[in-house]
């Protein structure tokens, strides 16, 4: 789960008004919450807003949370939530439930058959591979992005992402390898012209 | 890719998730692993999904709220007295 170096703040505390103690729980929650804003909403003022609306929502209704989950699932569940708005503002053609479906018709079966795992790390994670990791992780539709970011990137279990995001753990698994094999055929398209290239240089 | 009379590439896909993260019952993971040993495509697909799962999470993203941001963050939600560095 995230952040494991910091204790889960106290629920109690936090209820009572503790005023440290929320102040704890931001700079424990804060990174993750951040990261999720940059990767979903792809640039920093986006993310801040994310950031800071995350925190005033959690502040405003936290008398109203049960502890049913953990204050990071929680937490997780307030930020996807304010990603999706903002994308929906940005882009009020969108229908928050087409974001929510992610094309699932779309075809799973892979075309890309070059075997580039056994490139070296420094090469794969060059600069340049980096820029295209990043690149297309920002292309996955966004609700398996959503997935994707907190199930691979942030660590979360299968159970606390479905959580999070009040689906099924089915439906966490089916999107998660939707994510997986849409990001391999994208990769195996880049790598597989290095390989192509650095065969012809043999 | 080949057809498998106990499992097929759809079926290998389908479980390809779960498989890479340990949570295939054994009879499955058998099964699986019975069609990879016979199907090149499957394990070009199975190494580099794993592979791209690996360059995701290495190394470990830690990029931190910049210093500002976290300010700002404070100050709107009233907690400026508290806007000590981090330890």
């Amino acid at each position: 789960m995230v952040n494991p170096t910091a204790q889960e703040p106290s629920l109690e505390r936090l209820r009572a008004g503790d005023r440290a103690e929320f102040a704890r729980l931001v700079d424990a929650y804060s990174a993750p919450i951040y990261r999720l804003g940059l990767r979903m909403l792809g640039n920093a003022q986006d993310a801040e807003d994310v950031l800071q609306n995350t925190f005033m929502s959690a502040l405003t209704h936290l008398s109203e949370f049960e502890g049913r989950s953990s204050v990071a699932t929680w937490l997780y569940r307030i930020a996807a939530n304010e990603a999706l708005m903002s994308i929906r503002r940005k882009r009020p053609e969108v229908h928050i439930e087409d974001l929510q479906t992610g094309d699932p018709e779309a075809d799973l079966t892979p075309a890309s058959f070059a075997d580039w795992s056994s490139l070296p790390e420094d090469e794969l994670l060059s600069e340049e591979g980096r820029k295209y990791l990043d690149l297309a992780i920002a292309s996955l539709p966004e609700t398996l992005r959503l997935v994707f970011i907190m199930r691979d990137i942030e660590g979360l279990s299968i159970k606390e992402t479905a959580d999070a995001l009040g689906l099924t753990e089915t439906n966490v698994k089916t999107r998660l390898l939707r994510a997986r094999l849409h990001l391999r055929e994208r990769l195996s398209t880049y790598y597989g012209e290095r390989l192509i290239r650095e065969e012809k240089n043999d | 890719m080949t057809d498998h009379p106990h499992m097929n590439c759809e079926a290998l896909l389908g479980s390809l998730s779960e498989y890479i993260d340990g949570e295939l019952s054994p009879d499955l993971c058998h099964e699986l692993e019975k069609h990879l040993a016979g199907c090149e495509n499957c394990r070009v697909v199975l190494n580099t999904t794993q592979r791209t799962i690996d360059l995701v999470q290495a190394p470990v993203e830690s990029v931190p709220v910049p210093e500002d941001v976290r300010e700002r963050l404070f100050k709107r939600l009233n907690l400026d007295d508290y806007l000590k560095p981090k330890a």
